[in-house]
């Protein structure tokens, strides 16, 4: 089988993902572009795995989404309390830890 | 060269240091410096306690100095003359790997003369404190510094090596910085002090550089040691040696270039100027030539610089002290002067070394008498030291005018008095090796004649010129006392010339002079002075004497005299070549040090704390842009990825 389509996919889903965290003030909605791009290379792993026949690139995704359910209880909650304190959820209002 | 040693002294002539250990009363050498430095020692640390007799130990030690050198004296005079070297080893000073030096302590004919002078000169002087320095508070700290002064000096013409001379060589300056600013109250005093001390310290640096190429060329310090092997030297090595040494002796001597310290140095109290003058001090220098014979005698060059630094300075001191009005500083012209004819007499060899001595000796009794004199004249005029408010002073103080009188009248070289004898010797040997010398010095005999003269006139004879309220009084008699015994001194001191005594008992440290026929019989050159001292003297009666006297000098005068109450311009030829230039030197380099040195050191932290003000700005707090320069971080990598691997 060949990976190409599956990269291609990957590229793109990881491409909106980048985008999205780079432009989008939501912290929701960056959180899910951050999820966007670790599922991206998820698929990118995976398809690589396949086509070299081995588990290692398998084994690397279940790593990835281990530590991306980590990663949403941590910032899910962070995201909440800071919610609650400010009643907002744009990134660009928590700008005080600077110069 | 030659066979052995033994063979090489006989052809040059030079007597060799050749000491045999001490015994009976010749062991008490070390004694004579330990007294007066235990006395510097108990006053200095004594404290308060110490004020009630402080003065009178501080003077006794001196004495029992005195009296252990008379001693001395006579034991060396009862031995033959080849056996009038003993030495005495106190202990192992310095012993690093090649290098040994001893405290070794040397006692000759020379040191012998030195000894008497400076402990009976200072003993008499130490007395003659005790009255002048009555009412002055710090009088017990006062004699501790003279006894360290004379320590010293005994240090130095005692040591059997340059390093303990040396030793004795700071110890003199370190004494005269500590009493030329006694009154250190005075900025005038404590500014002379520090002159005299920097001064110093330019002819300590040939001492020190003669001492290290002693060392280098012969691997010993010690006269024993270098008077045997100095021949073996080359005479490039000689020459260098001997001109350092001048460079000292100029120093401690204040001979020109380096005498302008020495004007300076009357801010002391009068007795340290006595001192100074008489027993310590600048009479190391000419002891320095006349003790470094050995070395002399084989750098001919040297010994041409010696004299022509003498000349020079025998006229420019007595220059000076024509202008002067300040009585002390015109003593202290007629110093610098005096010494000049020692340094000449050393300069001229075997001939000249005993009557350099001579005249040290005479001088040493005269200029003591003459200053501890200034200093009763002063002690009695509410301490004024302007000529000019003097005048008649000699029915006040009959006892001062005439001790004064015979210090007069031998300076000047009066016949028969003790100057007359040694600067008649030293003017004849003069003209004996070189007439144009010799010439110099019937001149400057001439002018000590006006300048002695005017002084005499202005401050004893001539009209009374002192104000209402100064009440001139003879001083008591602890200081007459002194004054009385250094004058008849002054008058009797030629007695060392009969039967040609000095010169004997000085050959076997300095060496006997081939005799040649003068090419003007003696008689004739002793006239001769004798005749410009009178045209200076009279020349003086009818400038100074016969005329009235203003109370303030007067301003519109020759450019010679206005340059001559200027030192001859000492202080300016000094300002213009040193001082300025190094002011220029220290400015120019603590420029380099603050914009070049520092400018690297602080300037490097200052630029990187400019770029990082700057770099912080980056932390602006908004998450998504540190998102995009992960992001533009992650690119690059990927970029230098591919161009490794793929390009």
């Amino acid at each position: 089988m060949t990976a190409t389509p599956y990269v291609v996919l990957s590229a793109i889903i990881f491409t909106i993902g980048c985008v999205g965290v780079l432009t989008r003030r939501n912290a929701i909605v960056v959180f899910m572009c951050v999820e966007l791009m670790l599922n991206a290379s998820n698929l990118a792993l995976v398809a690589f795995a396949r086509q070299h026949g081995n588990l290692d690139g398998q084994i690397a995704a279940f790593f990835v989404m281990v530590v991306a359910a980590a990663e949403v209880v941590v910032g899910l909650a962070i995201i909440m309390t800071i919610f609650r304190t400010r009643r907002s959820a744009s990134v660009d209002d928590a700008s005080l830890l600077k110069y | 060269m030659y066979a052995d040693i033994t063979a090489w002294h006989d052809a040059v002539n030079i007597p060799l240091v050749d000491p045999t250990s001490t015994n009976g009363v010749l062991s008490l050498i070390w004694l004579v410096i330990a007294l007066p430095l235990a006395g510097a020692a108990i006053l200095l640390l004594g404290g308060r306690f110490a004020d009630k007799w402080g003065h009178l130990l501080g003077t006794a030690l001196p004495i029992g100095s005195f009296l252990i050198s008379l001693l001395m004296f006579i034991s060396l005079i009862g031995k033959d003359s080849g056996d009038r070297q003993v030495t005495q080893h106190l202990w192992n000073w310095v012993d690093v790997g090649t290098f040994h030096a001893g405290f070794d302590l040397l006692y000759d004919p020379l040191s012998a003369l030195f000894l008497m002078l400076i402990t009976g000169v200072g003993s008499l002087i130490h007395v003659y404190s005790i009255g002048y320095m009555e009412h002055d508070p710090r009088r017990r700290r006062f004699f501790g510094y003279l006894n360290l002064f004379v320590a010293a000096m005994l240090m130095l013409v005692l040591s059997e090596n340059y390093l303990g001379m040396f030793l004795g060589w700071e110890g003199v300056g370190l004494a005269s910085y500590l009493l030329i600013g006694f009154w250190q109250h005075k900025p005038t005093a404590a500014a002379a002090a520090k002159k005299a001390f920097v001064i110093n310290r330019v002819g300590d640096i040939g001492m020190s550089l003669a001492i290290a190429l002693m060392f280098v060329t012969f691997g010993t310090t010690s006269f024993t040691g270098v008077s045997h092997l100095a021949g073996g030297a080359t005479d490039n090595t000689l020459n260098a040696l001997g001109l350092l040494l001048l460079l000292a002796a100029c120093g401690k001597s204040a001979q020109v270039p380096l005498q302008s310290w020495l004007l300076d140095a009357m801010e002391g109290p009068t007795p340290v100027s006595a001192l100074i003058h008489a027993a310590t001090m600048v009479t190391a220098g000419v002891y320095l030539i006349v003790r470094s014979n050995f070395i002399f005698e084989l750098a001919p060059e040297a010994q041409t610089a010696v004299v022509i630094v003498a000349v020079v300075t025998l006229l420019w001191g007595a220059i000076i002290g024509c202008a002067k009005d300040d009585i002390k500083k015109a003593l202290a012209g007629s110093t610098m002067s005096q010494i000049g004819y020692m340094m000449l007499g050393a300069g001229l060899g075997p001939a000249g070394y005993a009557f350099a001595i001579f005249h040290l000796l005479t001088h040493g009794f005269f200029k003591a008498n003459m200053f501890l004199g200034a200093g009763s004249v002063m002690h009695g005029m509410n301490d004024d030291v302007d000529m000019r408010r003097y005048g008649a002073i000699r029915h006040a103080m009959p006892v001062t005018f005439l001790t004064f009188a015979m210090g007069y009248l031998a300076i000047i070289g009066f016949p028969g008095f003790s100057g007359f004898w040694s600067k008649d010797k030293i003017i004849e040997t003069a003209l004996a090796d070189n007439w144009i010398v010799g010439l110099l010095a019937l001149l400057g005999a001439g002018i000590t004649g006006f300048y002695m003269t005017r002084l005499m006139l202005m401050t004893f004879l001539t009209n009374k010129r002192w104000k209402e309220d100064v009440h001139p009084h003879e001083s008591p008699a602890v200081m007459t006392i002194p004054l009385i015994v250094l004058a008849a001194l002054s008058v009797l001191g030629g007695v060392m010339l009969a039967g040609n005594w000095i010169q004997d008992f000085l050959a076997p440290v300095v060496g006997v002079a081939p005799h040649e026929d003068p090419p003007i019989p003696a008689l004739g050159v002793t006239l001769l002075a004798v005749l410009v001292v009178a045209v200076g003297v009279a020349t003086a009666w009818f400038l100074v004497g016969k005329r009235e006297i203003p109370l303030t000098a007067p301003q519109d005068v020759s450019f010679a005299t206005t340059a001559a109450r200027r030192d001859l311009y000492g202080d300016a030829i000094n300002d213009e070549l040193v001082v300025r230039p190094g002011k220029g030197l220290i400015t120019a380099l603590l420029g380099i040090d603050r914009y070049g040195v520092d400018g690297v050191t602080t300037g490097g932290p200052i630029a990187v704390g400019a770029v990082a003000g700057q770099l912080r700005r980056v932390q602006n707090g908004f998450v998504r842009s540190y998102a995009l320069s992960l992001l533009g971080g992650v690119l690059l990598v990927v970029l230098a990825l591919l161009v490794v691997n793929v390009g």
